[in-house]
This record gives C-alpha cells, sequence and structure tokens, in this order.
C-alpha cells in the first residue's frame, strides 16, 4: 500500500536531515562557533554573522519539551490515526525535533518524560525519525 | 500643527446566521461597504484617502497576491503615497496602524484606510491541509500538526508544565468573553457559557477542546487614520494612537524559542509601552487576539498585565468578564464574535467604539487607554498600539 500521508519537500536545506533518517541516523546541524544545534537546517544561528554550521549525528535521547494529542485529524490522511501524539522532543544535544510519539496510551504521556528515535520505513523513499519513551 | 496620529472612523461588516456575510456581498463589496461606512462616520470620503493597507489570504493565487493594488482600483483610490500589504497573520493590521501612526506623523500621507475581508465560511475556504510541506513545514505536516490549533495546544501544555495554568485557567476566558459576545449584537454566539461547557466540549487537540478554539466566520472592517489637526473638522471625537510595536520570531511552533513565554509580544509591548508613555498598570481594558484561549494567557503575561505565571490568577473567577476588574475582549472576541482568518482588525475597532464610549450594553466603563496586542501565524509574529482619548 503507498504511503498517502504528507511527505516533505526535501530540499538542499533539509536533504541531510532525511538521508540520514534512511540510514537509520537522527542527524541535526551544530554551529562551531558557538556550540549550538538545532533544526530544522537554517544556515544562520543567531548572534553569529559568519556561522559555520556542520551536520552532526545526534544520540537520539531526550525528553518531551511538548505535545498534544490530536482528537481531530490534519487532514483525512490522519483520520485513522486518531488519536495520536505529536511531540516536540528537546535532544540531549540541545536542538528540538518534532515529530510523532509512537505509543499506544496517549493519556499517559506528560512533559519531561525520557524518549529515543526510532525509525519509521513508510516507504522505499521516506523513514521517519519517531519517538517511544522509554523507561 | 500637531500631525499627532489618530483614529477618527471604524466599521465592522454585519454578518448573520452564525457569521455568515449577507446575501449579495462578496469579498470586495464587503470592504467597499465597510471603507465607505468608516469614512462616513468621520465625515470623509474616498477622495481624502492617500494611504491604503490591506492583508488577507482572498484572491489567491491570483489578484489576491497584490491586495494594494487591487483595492486602489476598486475603492477608486486617486494615486495613493502610501501602500502596506504586510502580512504577518492575523496580527498584521496592527502592525499597519503602526505603520500608518510614523507615516502620517512624518507627513508622507494625511488620511489612511485600514482594510480587511473575507469571506471563508461561505466559500468553505477555512482549510489548512492540503499544503505541501516545504521548508520548516517539512517536520510538521509530516507529523500531522493540525494547524494552527495544535501548534497553540502545544503552547497550552507547555505553560500548564511551567506555571500551573489548568483547562479551568483557559475556560475562565472563553465564557468571560462569552459573557461580553453576549452583549454584542453583532457577536455570532451569545449564548451564555459557563466552565463544565468549555471543559466538557469535543476535545480537539489536548488540552484545547472546541470552546478553546476561535470561529470560523466570514467578516470584515475598516479603520481611518488621520492627523489631530484634520481632525478637528471631523465629526468624531479622536482615538490617539501613541506608541506601537511589532516583532516576529518563527514560523513552526517548534521553533518558538519559549512555548511558555509569548516573547514576540513582549518586545511589541515594550515598545509600544515606551513611545506613550503609559505603562501596563494604566491600562483600563485590553483587546488581545483570542484565536485560542492559550492565546490570551500568554498575551497577558507578555504584555505586563500580570506577570508571568501570573494569568492563572488575573482571569480567576471571571475577572475580565462584564463587571469584572479588567475588562478584555468586550466585543466578545474571536471566541464568540467573529474570527474571518485574520481577526486583527476587530482589536482596534472595539478599542476605538469603547474609548469613544459608544458600546451601549456593553461598554466597560469609563475607559481613558487601552492596549491593543494582535498575533499573527502561530504565535509567530506580534503587533502592540497603545490607544487613548486623550494625550494628557
Amino acid at each position: 500500500m503507498s504511503y498517502n500521508k504528507p511527505v516533505p519537500a526535501v530540499d538542499p536545506d533539509s536533504a541531510p536531515y532525511w538521508d540520514g533518517a534512511k540510514d537509520g541516523r537522527l542527524m541535526i546541524q551544530r554551529c562551531n562557533a558557538t556550540g549550538q544545534t538545532f533544526l530544522y537546517s537554517r544556515q544562520l544561528v543567531s548572534g553569529v554573522v559568519e556561522s559555520e554550521v556542520e551536520w552532526i549525528e545526534a544520540s537520539g535521547k531526550g525528553t518531551i519539551y511538548s505535545f498534544t494529542v490530536a482528537r481531530r485529524p490534519a487532514g483525512a490522511a490522519f483520520q485513522g490515526d486518531c488519536p495520536y501524539v505529536i511531540v516536540s522532543v528537546e535532544l540531549e544535544e540541545g536542538a528540538r525535533v518534532m515529530s510523532n510519539l509512537v505509543t499506544d496510551d496517549p493519556d499517559s504521556v506528560a512533559i519531561g518524560q525520557a524518549v529515543e528515535v526510532v525509525f519509521d520505513a513508510v516507504s522505499d523513499e521516506l523513514t521517519i525519525p519517531k519517538f517511544r519513551r522509554v523507561a | 500643527m500637531s500631525r499627532q496620529p489618530v483614529i477618527v472612523g471604524v466599521s465592522d461588516a454585519p454578518t448573520h446566521e452564525r457569521g455568515r456575510a449577507l446575501p449579495g456581498t462578496h469579498v470586495l463589496s464587503m470592504q467597499r461597504d465597510c471603507a465607505n461606512e468608516a469614512l462616513a462616520e468621520a465625515g470623509l470620503t474616498m477622495a481624502d484617502v492617500d494611504g491604503l493597507a490591506v492583508a488577507g489570504m482572498w484572491g489567491m493565487p491570483g489578484p489576491g497576491a497584490m491586495q494594494p493594488n487591487l483595492l486602489t482600483e476598486y475603492l477608486g483610490i486617486r494615486f495613493p503615497k502610501w501602500l502596506d500589504g504586510t502580512n504577518v497573520g492575523g496580527s498584521a493590521f496592527v502592525l499597519h496602524a503602526g505603520h500608518a501612526y510614523e507615516m502620517i506623523k512624518a507627513g508622507v500621507c494625511d488620511t489612511v484606510l485600514i482594510l480587511y475581508g473575507s469571506m471563508q465560511k461561505s466559500q468553505s475556504a477555512r482549510s489548512l491541509g492540503g499544503r505541501p510541506a516545504l521548508f520548516s513545514n517539512q517536520w510538521d505536516m509530516v507529523a500531522g500538526l493540525p494547524s494552527p490549533a495544535g501548534a497553540y495546544a502545544m503552547a497550552a501544555n507547555r505553560h500548564a508544565h511551567v506555571y500551573g495554568s489548568t483547562r479551568e485557567t483557559l475556560a475562565e476566558i472563553a465564557v468571560a468573553t462569552r459573557a461580553w459576545a453576549g452583549l454584542n449584537p453583532k457577536a455570532a454566539f451569545q449564548e451564555p457559557m459557563t466552565i463544565d461547557d468549555v471543559l466538557n466540549a469535543a476535545p480537539i487537540v489536548d488540552p484545547l477542546g472546541r470552546f478553546d478554539c476561535c470561529l470560523v466566520t466570514d467578516g470584515g472592517g475598516a479603520v481611518v487614520m488621520t492627523t489631530e489637526e484634520r481632525a478637528r473638522d471631523l465629526k468624531q471625537k479622536p482615538v490617539y494612537v501613541l506608541g506601537h510595536g511589532e516583532s516576529a520570531s518563527h514560523v513552526n511552533i517548534n521553533y518558538m524559542p519559549n512555548m511558555a513565554h509569548l516573547e514576540v509580544a513582549e518586545h511589541s509591548s515594550k515598545r509600544a509601552y515606551a513611545q506613550a508613555g503609559r505603562g501596563p498598570k494604566d491600562m483600563d481594558m485590553a483587546m488581545l487576539y483570542d484565536s485560542f484561549t492559550i492565546t490570551v494567557l500568554l498575551t497577558m503575561e507578555a504584555l505586563g498585565l500580570c506577570g508571568l505565571g501570573e494569568g492563572k490568577d488575573f482571569v480567576k473567577g471571571q475577572r475580565t468578564a462584564p463587571g469584572g476588574a479588567f475588562p478584555m475582549n468586550t466585543n466578545g472576541g474571536g471566541l464568540s464574535y467573529c474570527h474571518p482568518g485574520m481577526y486583527g482588525i476587530f482589536l482596534l475597532i472595539e478599542a476605538t467604539r469603547q474609548l469613544r464610549g459608544e458600546c451601549g450594553a456593553r461598554q466597560a466603563g469609563n475607559i481613558t487607554n487601552a492596549v491593543c496586542h494582535g498575533t499573527g501565524g502561530v504565535l509567530s509574529s506580534g503587533a502592540t498600539v497603545v490607544l487613548s482619548n486623550t494625550k494628557d
């Protein structure tokens, strides 16, 4: 069955993120001048004029910075998933990543819970880094 | 003589059937009618207008991509001296008022028309789905974040975690706003509502339920600004624009620097207060963009109406409702009066009417100073103006 949800319009700035996911690696960017890590893959870090940015592989571990449980879907493609959880994960490295939390128990999700990345190969072309809670 | 900028005319489009535009109107005629009504109450005509500021989502792709040009043509404005089509979301019109302030004060133009119209309810156009997952949207859309509600829900959960606000806190705002709407004959929803009604409403994106979310309606409005000197010959008691500010920080909620603190509003309001020479404690009322209940909670804290994290006490026990200590969103807000997609112009319209003292049943007492703050996108941009009926 083909994947019918929105797929990223991959651009030169985001390609390393999605390519890395296909290889089972969670990629984020780091500014070597400040040490700040970040996504999405913009080229400028606030306050740094000549920013020197490189892609690094993140540990994949972090905590839930915030979340919501969608009781109504973001369009028909997500209808069958309700209720589903969208999380903003603060990685150990500092960057925040938005994705889904894989869980059967959305009512128990809370800010601060520890999570780790899992890679969901939804099609030949697309692997989505998602997160699950760890004990 | 004084080029102090003032508001001299306002108008909001009538609707019926829970916020539908009247039969026979469309998105341009609605704006024309609002413009003419606002000019007429001032004692002006379209021939006086030499500055135009507009924003909207209509006519795109197509002629709506250049709305200042199209409305200049449609309204028969002769070679305006200043145009502004800045679209930073629903905050745009408050930002336009700030820009108009500077242009009028500098003598670039004398009489500015700020305009908005939307037929999103009649045309069922409020669908933010189906857009390509471009740029920073690649993450949100792939994850299925309902937009914009899901973004605001994430801010609400973060605020609750950091400051202890609750669903009851948010419900206080929805109930108070509905009570004001009950006093506004133009409001789409006027029936009284209780805290339990809000808590038991259909869940949308936790922690937000149906009544935490703004309406989807048609609607339009107009604001006319000119100089204090010109206003002496006009029909309305002028409302002074004393200060303004604006800012922005992100497009996607994940890149909001701190989801529990609306820093764009803090930055924009500080500049507005400083320019006005009046601070939050001087304000008699506030018109705060209420796309969602959480928007109001974040905004009142960022504007200094209370301290960070103190919003839950500020709104408790219906303090912002009719008869309460601090009137807020006295037209019934985007939550209960109307929300045509970009609501900011209605903040200016209602504050002006309150400062003139013409609001009848919903007149919030003797109002001297009012602060309006518009929010655009998903807590992305902010614009503030401080209004008063006296310069002294």
